[in-house]
């Protein structure tokens, strides 16, 4: 154990070291959850042109998924963790195909409003059935317990967490940008039209953008039932956050939007440990700042 | 990825075909002046003074999506802003109501003029995520200060006496205020739509590139309505805490941002009745179905998608189609 200090510029404001890891490991996990959040947001507004308000129920929905697959069909969190976002995303795919996919051509803030829509549906639904306190989802047994790493003590459920999100993160950044698949997604974001004149299923590739997304924020609803509790109104505080986050990274990079999503959970762990004041806005403030200096994004182009 | 060009698709706000009989909009206007006078006789003041608090809030918002096409996802901000520094005036300062309400007004003129600068350096859909993150912002600030009084809101706000004389207790000399102030706003949003201000904000919305290309300084047009907008629906909220005493959480979080834009959705974008009937029938809405508790939030967002999906001109759009007139 020792002693972290800020420049006496700063206030000059002094944290043992364990309270100031524990708080950068707590951001990288926020950051985490910002990071594959603001990821589907951008797979799925370059495909459907559509910001998916519902982005937050839909990573809610699947905290539910796993507490309910536990709690009525016994299935652990390794089975949920691969059920849940499979289940949500055919969600997704439901979705896409009976609503979305009649907006296509009309402005963008029709698909907002929709899924805005949607989001007070599932919100209102899942406060109907479970109320509005959280319901507890413990650690699976595996990965309880954790270690002391001399200056600092690591609970192995965190670790696991931020391992799985990055790897997560950059598998997804490689099947769209390395692959022949992420090829054809990408050409189909640039010219659909042209694309389908080579015999690609275009609206089938937008369906199941739109699930792999939606499924996508299942998966971070999952790993993130054991550390905060399930509840209902867990995505519409996270969305608006990461909004900002999506505003600062610019949506038309996606290693951009994983980078800036880790970044900014990091940004607002250190400001919990020395302002602790401000560790609600700092994001917003970040945006803010973002926004008089390089109107674009830190990753975004000018459109 | 690049943004898509827009194709040239059917605009749901853009004018109806016909306004040869724009005197159309003179007689609703009468019907409805000759109805807000009846109706307290009828009906319960208090709620027609919320239902009216509601419409200058939405006509303010409408004045944005409606005639600019910019969808501010975060006008709780100024409304409920507006909401507290009108309370805090009238219950700290002992200001009269007129001060308090203009107080809380310009308190929103500026946050307006603030978070527009920065909203409108962005496009489309990002302009709707700055907004709201921008209005979570201020939430969180309200949140934590000491003067808003943090969950608790600022409760027993005192109405007061009308320029020191007439006293607002009596609910008919309030629903005159309100109603004063209603119709003072509304009958500026009109003046505004039709200026030729109005009809530069027209051309941004329609087609933004060409309206640069003709000279005109969009972002300097866009910040002016976007600062109208947020001072009108910070009268709205300023009224509101006045005529409720009560300034809470409750109007600066973000289910009060999405509520105006179902209001205005219901009625009809673009409309400028619109928002008025929209509110009216939310609030009805909202009071017939109170004892369903969280199904209210499952059939607003029920209507949110019948209304994008189906009904994308809303009751006064839908019915000044049909008549082919412009409402």
């Amino acid at each position: 154990m020792f002693e972290i200090c800020l420049p006496v510029i700063l206030g000059g404001k002094c944290i043992p070291s364990t309270a100031l890891f524990g708080q950068l490991l707590i951001g990288l996990i926020n950051g985490s959850f910002y990071a594959l959040l603001s990821l589907g947001l951008a797979v799925i507004f370059g495909m459907l042109n559509i910001i998916n308000f519902s982005h937050g129920a839909q990573y809610m929905m699947g905290a539910f998924a796993a507490y309910l697959l536990l709690q009525f069909s016994g299935m652990n969190y390794w089975v949920a963790l691969i059920v849940a976002p499979i289940l949500v995303g055919v969600t997704g795919v439901l979705i896409e195909r009976l609503l979305l996919q009649w907006l296509y051509k009309l402005d963008h803030l029709y698909g907002l409003l929709l899924t805005f829509g949607l989001a007070l549906i599932i919100e209102g639904v899942a406060r109907h059935y479970f109320g509005s306190a959280g319901l507890p989802y413990t650690v699976p047994e595996s990965l309880q317990g954790g270690r002391n790493l001399g200056f600092m003590f690591l609970p192995n459920y965190r670790a696991w967490v931020i391992v799985a999100s990055a790897t997560v993160c950059f598998a997804t950044w490689f099947v769209i940008e390395r692959t022949r698949l992420g090829a054809y997604l990408r050409a189909a974001t640039e010219n659909p039209a042209l694309v389908r004149a080579f015999g690609i299923n275009v609206p089938r590739m937008i369906t199941l953008t739109y699930g792999f997304g939606v499924a996508l924020a299942a998966f971070a609803g999952v790993m993130a039932a054991p550390i905060y509790n399930v509840s209902p109104q867990m995505g519409s505080e996270l969305i608006i956050v990461v909004f900002a986050v999506v505003v600062i990274g610019g949506m038309g990079s996606i290693l951009g939007a994983i980078l800036t999503g880790f970044g900014l959970g990091v940004v607002e762990g250190l400001t919990k440990v020395f302002f602790p004041e401000a560790s609600n806005t700092v994001i917003f403030v970040i945006m803010a700042i973002v926004l008089l200096v390089r109107p674009a994004g830190l990753f975004g182009r000018r459109a | 990825m690049e943004q898509r060009v827009a194709e040239p698709v059917e605009s749901p706000i853009a004018a109806p075909p016909s306004a040869a009989r724009s005197n159309a909009a003179t007689i609703l206007f009468v019907i409805m002046v000759a109805g807000l006078v009846v109706a307290p006789f009828v009906t319960y003041p208090l709620f027609l003074m919320q239902v009216m608090c509601f419409a200058l809030f939405a006509c303010a918002f409408n004045l944005l999506i409606g005639y600019v096409g910019l969808l501010s996802f975060g006008h709780a901000l100024y409304f409920g802003w507006g909401s507290y520094l009108s309370a805090y005036a009238a219950k700290a300062w002992g200001l009269t109501p007129e001060l308090a309400i203009l107080a809380g007004t310009a308190t929103a003129a500026l946050l307006g003029l603030l978070a527009g600068s920065l909203a409108i350096r962005r496009q489309g859909i990002y302009f709707a995520m700055i907004t709201l993150a921008l209005a979570q912002m201020m939430f969180f600030f309200a949140l934590q200060a000491k003067f808003t009084g943090g969950e608790d809101g600022i409760q027993a706000v005192p109405r007061g006496h009308l320029f020191g004389l007439i006293d607002l207790k009596n609910e008919m000399a309030m629903y005159v205020v309100v109603l004063v102030i209603f119709l003072a706003g509304f009958l500026s949003i009109y003046r505004i739509v039709h200026s030729p201000f109005g009809e530069v904000l027209k051309a941004i919305r329609e087609n933004e590139q060409r309206a640069i290309s003709l000279g005109y300084k969009t972002d300097r047009y866009k910040l002016v309505a976007f600062v109208l907008s947020a001072t009108l629906a910070g009268a709205a909220g300023a009224t509101k805490a006045i005529v409720l005493q009560l300034a809470s959480l409750t109007d600066v979080n973000w289910p009060m941002s999405g509520e105006v834009v179902l209001m205005t959705l219901v009625g009809g974008l673009g409309t400028i009745f619109g928002p008025i009937v929209g509110s009216f029938v939310i609030l009805v809405m909202q009071y017939k179905l109170a004892a369903l508790g969280e199904w209210v939030l499952v059939i607003q967002g029920v209507i949110f998608v019948a209304c994008v999906l189906l009904f994308r001109r809303g009751v006064i759009g839908e019915l000044a189609h049909k008549l082919r007139i412009r409402l």
